[in-house]
């Protein structure tokens, strides 16, 4: 069987694409690439389309080296990969959905994200309009004595985004759930394209409005690698001090959430006090809570305020000294143990065949992180672990975060020695013609993907790829054989991003 | 646990000082609010919140009403899980194509009276993602929208500012 390296290497490689190689491949090598995939040889990081193209984003299991293989479909045909590699499932329906590109052989042809509300198909492709009647979206059908169903939202109960679940239980036991999502489809494939950076950046950051800070991170890193631009040392630890913010907000707060959905609300409510404290901080910052539009291609758009380091280290010592007593009453509380060790367990064969990043995939043994496998910078030079567990559970899901938090601290104060004095962005001086490039940002939740291939001035294409299609599916897997009551308590041990998702 | 506990009832409350109710969005509503309504609900107002598309960056400082620093019950105003206890919807984000039908039955689902509060540029219209195939635009395409509040997201402060003007 050849190695993934000797299949990319016999494709054409396309120039203008940075840093990694993209090379456009015959079907051949197109389906030993999906059959590597399948036999676990490669780990898979994204699937996208582009209008009579469809472009695969692999890695080898350390995701060390990255390559993008795209495979050209004038007749808007392409082969299926997920028929060998069934992570690539949804994304491929997606890009069926969205440029009526057909992956010849797929095991599953109905819609995703499109939920025929649109009034048009194949929005991304080669528009047409729509087709009179599409058959009602059918769940997959399932089998056996006093099987009941239980459908749950769009609309959820609690200040949550929205999703459809089908669960077919049996009495309290969960025999499956089948995941319906696409209701926060907002386009922005589309209304990146032809959009300036400047534009395209901030709908980046708003793809997923928890991981803000990430996904405008890889869009810059996209733009930064097409482009050939240097960012200054200041502003590469100034992203990466943004970057840490937002992984303690969200981890406080889903560390809480977590709790609170096992019915202890003590921690959910200091959880949320500690937050608090994280947003303010970055608001003290930075001048903004969330920290949007803070990141842009070239470097940063805003430089930490004057008293921004004192207020930095007051928050640390305020968390540093709260957060252990959080955690010895997490530990200690036998009535929230009992809910989550041993519920929701996801396996290690799981996490690795569907290339799962973030807690979910370190909660179950893949030691991935992209601040460790790819070393951007500044993390090259700052000291930090990324911590493994191996049970799986909801339990181990929590303490990735909670390890997590305690790395996190510790970076931001490497972080803030080392913050080097200079400018905080460099100019963004598009070329002429077609640049392509990719970036790949570890958010709180998972690595996140970004591809951009600009025209000029203007962006032809962008991707962008969230932790969450990796995960979601895991979901599915993690729920079966518990009970409905313990759902919400996995669901938010995941924490997928519903918009992130739907695009 | 224990010393936690008692910690939470020695130290002094963290919530912030209620802020004076905001005259722009007082404005926007003391057309629609009449003083028999008011009345009729007292100083308690239960809110069901709907994401309708939103990149759920609203949805966070919506959450954030919730914790010690803004405690929102303290001033009668909760969130609850259906519809149809609720007086008041608050709905976020451009209204999806894909969200449309699920927001309009959530309003039909909400006893009369009941208000409308859009949250965040992008429920005014649509925002930053109007002119996508998949996007109707604001909230107010859909339903009638009693009071508008800005930002985004909009801070906690200024979603306690704009929802206080609501009870008084
Ligand atoms: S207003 Fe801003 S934070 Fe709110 S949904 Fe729109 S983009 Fe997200």
């Amino acid at each position: 069987m050849l190695a993934l390296t000797e299949i990319v290497s016999q494709g054409r490689r396309v120039d203008c694409h940075r840093p990694w190689p993209r090379v456009i491949v015959t079907a051949d090598a197109w389906r030993a690439i999906a059959g590597a995939l399948g036999a676990g040889r490669a780990t898979l990081l994204g699937l996208w389309g582009e209008t009579t193209t469809v472009h695969m984003a692999v890695a080898d299991e350390q995701v060390s080296a990255i390559t993008v293989a795209s495979i050209d479909c004038p007749n808007g045909m392409f082969p299926s990969v997920a028929s060998l590699h069934p992570p690539a499932m949804r994304l491929e329906r997606a890009i069926r959905s969205l440029y009526g590109l057909e992956p010849v052989g797929a095991p599953d042809t109905r819609q995703w994200l499109d939920l025929g509300f649109w009034g048009l198909r194949h929005p991304l492709g080669n528009l047409k309009p729509s087709v009179a009647e599409e058959p009602p979206y059918a769940f997959l059908p399932t089998e056996g004595e006093s099987l009941h169903q239980i459908p749950v939202g769009p609309v959820h109960a609690g200040i949550i985004e929205p999703g459809h679940f089908r669960f077919t239980a049996n009495g309290e036991t969960v025999v499956r759930l089948e995941q319906r999502l696409g209701y926060v489809h907002k386009g922005i494939e589309s209304l990146m394209q032809g959009a300036t950076i400047e534009r395209a950046s901030r709908l980046a950051g708003r793809t997923s409005g928890d991981s803000t800070v990430a996904y405008a991170f890889a869009f810059a890193h996209a733009i930064e690698a097409a482009l050939n631009i240097a960012v200054p040392a200041r502003a590469l630890y100034l992203r990466a001090l943004m970057a840490e913010f937002e992984r303690l907000a969200n981890h406080f707060g889903d560390i809480g959430a977590i709790c609170n959905d096992a019915s202890f609300s003590l921690m959910h409510a200091h959880c949320g006090i500690l937050r608090e404290h994280v947003l303010r901080m970055a608001d003290a910052c930075f001048g903004h809570r969330l920290m949007m539009d803070r990141i842009v291609p070239g470097g940063v758009a805003e430089d930490l305020k004057p008293d921004g380091a004192v207020r930095i280290q007051d928050t640390l010592s305020e968390l540093r000294w709260r957060f252990p007593r959080l955690i010895e009453l997490y530990d200690n509380t036998a009535s929230l143990q009992d809910r989550t060790v041993a519920t929701g367990i996801v396996s290690a064969d799981l996490v690795r065949q569907f290339g799962a990043g973030g807690y979910v995939g370190r909660a179950s043994g893949r030691a991935f992180d992209a601040r460790k496998a790819l070393a951007y910078p500044p993390y090259d030079q700052l000291d930090f672990v990324a911590p493994i567990l191996t049970e799986g559970d909801v339990n181990a899901r929590v303490w990735v975060r909670i390890r997590e938090v305690e790395q996190g601290l510790a970076l931001i104060e490497q972080i803030l020695q080392r913050l080097p004095q200079g400018p905080i962005a460099a100019p963004v001086t598009a070329s002429a013609g077609r640049a392509e490039g990719l970036g790949l940002v570890e958010s709180f939740r998972g690595d996140v993907m970004a591809w951009v291939a600009l025209d000029g001035e203007r962006i032809a294409r962008c991707h962008l790829r969230d932790p969450s299609w990796f995960q979601w599916p895991l979901l599915e897997s993690a729920i079966e054989g518990n009970i409905v009551a313990d759902f919400p308590l996995c669901n938010k041990s995941f924490n997928c991003s519903y918009s992130g998702h739907d695009l | 646990m224990r010393r936690t506990l008692f910690e939470g009832l020695r130290r002094r409350p963290l919530a912030e000082a209620p802020p004076r109710a905001d005259d722009a969005a007082l404005a926007e509503l003391a057309a629609q609010v009449d003083c028999a309504a008011r009345r009729r609900l007292g100083r308690s107002l239960a809110i069901r919140e709907v994401d309708a598309g939103s990149c759920n960056g609203c949805e966070l400082e919506i959450q954030a009403l919730n914790n010690a620093f803004y405690d929102l019950e303290r001033f009668g105003l909760r969130f609850v899980a259906s519809p149809r206890h609720a007086d008041v919807l608050m709905v976020t984000g451009p209204v999806t194509r894909n969200m449309r039908e699920a927001l309009e039955r959530t309003y039909n689902a909400t006893p009369h009276p009941k208000w409308v509060v859009a949250i965040g540029d992008c429920a005014v219209d649509g925002g930053i993602f109007s002119g996508s195939y998949a996007v109707v635009g604001g909230v107010g395409n859909v339903v009638p929208i009693d009071l508008h509040i800005r930002g985004c997201p909009p801070r906690p402060m200024q979603l306690l500012t704009g929802l206080l003007a609501l009870l008084r």
